[in-house]
């Protein structure tokens, strides 16, 4: 069905939407490890989950650059791992009907938590300090 | 075989039978870390909606404080790290192929990598309970 090859012993597709989805999930894996490992080092790490409370966020979201960052994990890893999904959903689940919902449930996932994560990171206004 | 739709037995059974050895494992491995990763992520979404409401944002994230969830927390540190580092491995063969027969002694270089970063960053993590 999908045009695939063999180079060095790993399949991987050749054209089309597959090859652009394989290309993705390392270029985003690649950002990711930064971003991901970077978000629990600076939130586990050093902040430490006993200092994560509403001011903390506030404090935070007054720059910028933290939505930013924040809206590039979101993004990248929410588009990484809905499609790591889909290919899940190709591998595991073989019934016609239910593999079509599937790929439709993965769809609505990744518009709805999109849609909310970039509300938070768009539209969280901190309070002002003092 | 091949058109039946996979049960959870079934996919199980055929894990342990099939012999690819390290790689095998390495994938398994990098499957369940990236699902856990991405549910875990759809919860972390859920859970900063409520900084609209900070009492209610604030009265959540104590939860986090619990030994449970501190273990969960080490639990997705380590789902994180095991991608990331098995996920640099597959990048590395994926485009330099002549690797493809080292790809055993990347997955101990991976875990060696692994190792050195999980072990401090969880003992940072674990401190509050010791």
């Amino acid at each position: 069905m999908n045009q695939v090859s063999i180079i060095g012993g790993r399949e991987r597709p050749t054209a089309g939407f597959e090859l652009y989805a394989w290309l993705f999930m390392r270029v985003s894996g690649v950002l990711l490890l930064f971003l991901a490992l970077g978000h629990l080092a600076v939130i586990h790490l050093y902040h430490g989950v006993d200092q994560v409370n509403f001011a903390l966020v506030a404090a935070r979201y007054r720059n910028p650059l933290w939505r930013l960052y924040d809206w590039a994990l979101l993004t990248l890893a929410l588009v990484h791992g809905l499609n790591g999904l889909r290919m899940l959903v190709n591998d595991y689940v073989r019934r016609p009907g239910l593999r079509v919902f599937s790929v439709v449930v993965v769809y609505f996932l990744a518009f709805v938590f999109l849609l909310l994560g970039s509300y938070i990171i768009l539209v969280f206004q901190p309070p002002a300090t003092g | 075989m091949n058109s039946e739709q996979p049960t959870l037995r079934s996919v199980m059974r055929g894990l342990a039978q099939y012999r690819g050895g390290v790689g095998q494992w390495a994938w398994v491995l990098h499957r369940v870390c990236g699902l856990g990763v991405l549910l875990f992520l759809f919860l972390h979404i859920l859970d900063t909606l409520l900084v609209f409401k900070p009492a209610w944002y604030d009265a959540v994230v104590v939860l986090y404080h619990h030994p449970v969830f501190r273990v969960g927390e080490v639990l997705l540190a380590a789902a994180v790290l095991y991608h990331a580092l098995n996920g640099i491995r597959i990048i590395l063969i994926d485009f330099y192929p002549g690797l493809t027969v080292h790809h055993r002694r990347l997955f101990y270089a991976a875990l060696a990598v692994f190792v050195v970063i999980f072990l401090p960053g969880a003992y940072l993590m674990l401190k509050p309970l010791l």
